[in-house]
């Protein structure tokens, strides 16, 4: 006898996602399926719409993290221009992104991935949530995350305009700069961010790696799989955020390729599914081989872990020192543990961190030299930064007069689709044995996923409680037999 | 004891997920309303399903905010259910106050969106034309996923909306003046959208470099020229929805030296953003040559998508005819 088990969120990527767990007669998991229902066709409406509108347009595909669209958007704009940002601008915009990534990983931490962790994954579920952290870690820390997102949102909406949705990317700069009591007060901010990312480092070293249990959970294989993985990397290789060169590793870390954004279509391509409105991408150069692990396959992986095995490590000191114990804890690089992805998150939050500093004691941070007007005849260009979900790729063709003729969008997320299908059935193989279904299933198969922080998890990110599942298991005539509830 | 509070209850359609971020950020003040309410559904944060809904008494929750644009079968369904249980329907931000964003997919229909998303975008291989189906069958597997509407739609177009909340997305200072207002029964007018009944040019700081009689030549993209931070931007020759918007929104973009864009909606006395955008123009354009006007006019590129940014569903124009351009 068959059963299918229904694991409905009713959450999002871009709006809803739901497993389908399918048994066989023995019991076991067969396929495991994650579909996106959801589509709202960005790349087509884009077409028309003046080129320096697209970053005000494009953050509405998330409004979780509209400041990595609006900057691959607004840097794809430069390219359509053959413009390049005045230096401050630069300046400005990475501030604007340093503080974006920083805010919105530590925020994940705390909120929705730490509590996993940090209350424990067989906890009770009304635990297991940011009230659970704060009862297991001390209440004042409470006051420090809530300041942390306070003050890097006050950043971001000086900057900005609105931190729901940025206004102020154009062709050739920023629309606002920065003075001098402004800078000095975000100083401030930025180096109580170093303090708060490494006592959010201190944290995850105290309770999990100090917990054997828990280490062998991050490193067991139910959270393991075998894939490429992509960043973006500076010029010395190490991690970059806002710009660089794309590269991409094998499973065994060799370079497989570094690319400029311009050449992204002789590495991508994408897969379509009639089972979901989301695409599967994967590299090109080897094909889709299905939702298969290893070197064999195209399927590759992006966001925090990606970034730093794609990277020959972090762009700032303390980072790097943070980068090398991980390495040391997980066995080597590339690690291919799926639960390391928050490690790496709070590695990258310091990076982020430690790089607000650097911009903000530049003074040549508050010059006045805020826009290159474009001059040239505008064309094509791609932008991409890596968006705290992973490699982000805005592509559009205009005409002349700088209208949009064309778009092109791969999302952060969407690159990890075809690995978050895996991750999904592989726990969910590994905790489903028999028919039995236990009560731990639930959050042990959203461990999988969330590690990703897919942006079905975009809304639940910043809520106390994990994200609401329901599992239902149905007997082959469609009449439930059991039900599981987590809240 | 619960039962006392007033039940409350979210939902989000065709969105992003900045309305939700926009309750978020409502930070320690959303602790007290959440002291004041049951919250009795929630799919973002709370594990209460589609079936508890059906199970609840009608009016039996006492407002539910719901945003984003109605696009797929199973946001019609959803939202018609949870008016059916709700006392009040709030449409939270621009896309279930206007269509928002998402409803500049009306110049386009479902056929050429699934065109460009999974045939003739330049990454996607798809050399067997499989596209997205309502029901599928995968290894003997069956799927379903939700029905695609060829037009995007706003909330009062699927269902009666007692209030709109406006913005893209809403400030706090409106969300909780709402919340306040309902919770204290201190209710507006029917169909009220809650924010000031004025302009944004009323509030701008810029409105008193607005010269006496306002004339303009040449019409400038945000790109062309380097934006003065104090002036009038359609002073500067710049397109600003200003004139054409709703205030309530701290003017954060002209804060941030860039135009508006119109993501407030209109005025009370106003019909349609767009037209009366354009009649704003008019009367400021240097000229009463028929023909110079127009020539003025045709230099705006995209007047359709900038006019209307936020509000083609809901406008005179609503969705572009297909017919016409194939």
């Amino acid at each position: 006898m068959s059963q299918k088990i229904t694991i409905d969120p009713i959450t999002r990527l871009e709006g809803h996602g739901k497993i389908e767990i399918f048994l066989d007669d023995r019991g076991d998991v067969d396929r495991a399926i994650l579909q996106i229902p959801e589509l709202r066709g960005f790349e087509q409406f884009a077409v028309g719409r003046p080129v320096e509108e697209m970053p005000r347009i494009t953050p509405r595909i998330c409004g979780v993290c509209p400041t990595a669209h609006h900057m691959a958007s607004t840097k794809t704009a430069d390219a359509v221009f053959h413009v390049e940002p005045t230096p401050t601008a630069r300046k400005i915009r990475e501030l604007i992104y340093n503080a974006f990534m920083f805010e919105d990983h530590t925020l994940h931490f705390f909120f929705l991935g730490g509590p996993d962790f940090v209350v424990g994954p067989q906890a009770p579920a009304a635990e297991r949530n940011i009230l659970g952290v704060l009862g297991k870690v001390g209440l004042e820390i409470g006051g420090k995350v809530i300041r942390a997102r306070r003050e890097c949102r006050d950043i971001l909406n000086h900057l900005c305009g609105k931190v729901i949705h940025p206004v102020c990317g154009l062709p050739g700069g920023v629309s606002k700069g920065l003075d001098e009591e402004h800078r000095a007060q975000f100083l401030e901010t930025a180096k109580f961010t170093v303090d708060f990312a490494r006592f959010a480092l201190k944290i995850f070293e105290d309770v999990v790696l100090k917990n054997k249990e828990y280490v062998d959970i991050v490193v067991g294989d139910a959270y393991k799989i075998r894939t490429y993985y992509m960043g973006l990397v500076d010029r010395n290789n190490k991690v970059n955020f806002y710009d660089g060169d794309v590269r991409v590793v094998t499973p065994e870390g060799k370079e497989f390729a570094k690319f400029k954004p311009e050449e992204y279509l002789q590495h991508i391509s994408e897969h379509v599914e009639p089972w979901s409105y989301i695409k599967f991408p994967f590299l090109k150069k080897i094909g889709w081989k299905g939702f298969e692990e290893g070197k064999e396959s195209g399927i590759y992986r992006v966001a925090p872990l990606a970034r730093l095995n794609a990277s020959d490590g972090m762009a700032t000191p303390l980072a790097q020192a943070e980068h090398d114990r991980m390495y040391e804890v997980l066995g080597g690089k590339p690690a291919h543990n799926t639960l390391a992805f928050h490690w790496a998150r709070l590695i990258e939050a310091l990076q982020a961190a430690e790089t607000m500093v650097a911009l903000l004691e530049d003074a040549g941070i508050t010059g006045t030299d805020l826009r290159n007007i474009p001059t040239r005849v505008p064309t094509e260009g791609v932008g991409i930064v890596e968006a705290p979900r992973g490699t982000l790729i805005h592509h559009y063709k205009t005409d002349e007069r700088a209208i949009v003729t064309e778009a092109n969008l791969i999302v952060a997320t969407v690159n990890n689709a075809g690995a978050i299908n895996m991750s999904i059935e592989k726990a969910a193989k590994s905790f489903i044995k028999g028919g039995q279904v236990s009560d731990g299933l639930l959050n042990m198969v959203e461990m999988a996923f969330r590690a990703y922080d897919p942006c079905h998890a975009c809304g639940t990110h910043a809520y106390p409680g994990g994200m609401p599942l329901t599992l239902n298991i149905y007997d082959h005539y469609g009449e439930r037999i059991r039900q599981l509830r987590r809240t | 004891m619960s039962d006392a509070k007033p039940k409350v209850a979210f939902y989000w359609c065709s969105s992003c997920g900045g309305c939700e971020e926009s309750i978020v950020d409502l930070a320690e003040d959303i602790l007290k309303v959440v002291a004041a309410v049951d919250i009795v559904f929630w799919p973002v944060a709370l594990d209460f399903k589609k079936k508890d809904v059906e199970a609840m008494p009608d009016k039996s929750i006492a407002v539910t905010f719901i945003n984003g644009a109605v696009r797929l079968s199973e946001q019609e369904e959803m939202v018609k259910l949870l008016r059916r249980k709700s006392g009040l329907i709030v449409a939270h931000g621009s896309c279930a106050h206007l269509g928002g964003i998402p409803g500049l997919g009306n110049f386009w229909n479902k056929e050429t969106i699934f065109r460009r998303a999974y045939h003739t975008t330049p990454s996607t291989d798809n050399r067997d034309g499989v596209v997205p189906l309502e029901k599928s069958v995968v290894d003997g597997k069956e799927l379903s996923l939700p029905a695609f509407f060829d037009t995007v739609l706003s909330l009062n177009q699927v269902i009666d909306v007692d209030y709109y909340l406006p913005g893209c997305a809403p400030p706090r200072d409106l969300i909780l003046n709402a919340v306040t207002a309902i919770l204290e029964g201190k209710l507006p007018p029917k169909g009220a959208v809650l924010s000031p009944n004025k302009s944004v040019c009323d509030d701008c700081e810029r409105n008193e470099t607005k010269p006496e009689k306002m004339t303009i030549k040449v019409i400038k993209r945000p790109w062309e020229a380097l934006l003065d931070p104090k002036t009038c931007f359609l002073a500067q020759g710049v397109i600003c929805m200003g004139p054409a918007t709703r205030t309530g929104c701290g003017e954060r973009c002209i804060e941030a030296n860039m135009p508006c864009r119109g993501c407030f909606g209109p005025t009370d006395q106003v019909f349609d953003q767009g037209a009366k955008f354009l009649s704003a123009l008019g009367s400021i354009i240097e000229t009463s040559d028929e023909k110079e006007i127009e020539k003025i006019v045709d230099t705006i590129v995209d007047p359709a998508g900038t006019f209307y940014r936020f509000s083609l569903p809901t406008s005179i124009l609503r969705r572009r005819k297909m017919e016409a351009i194939r």
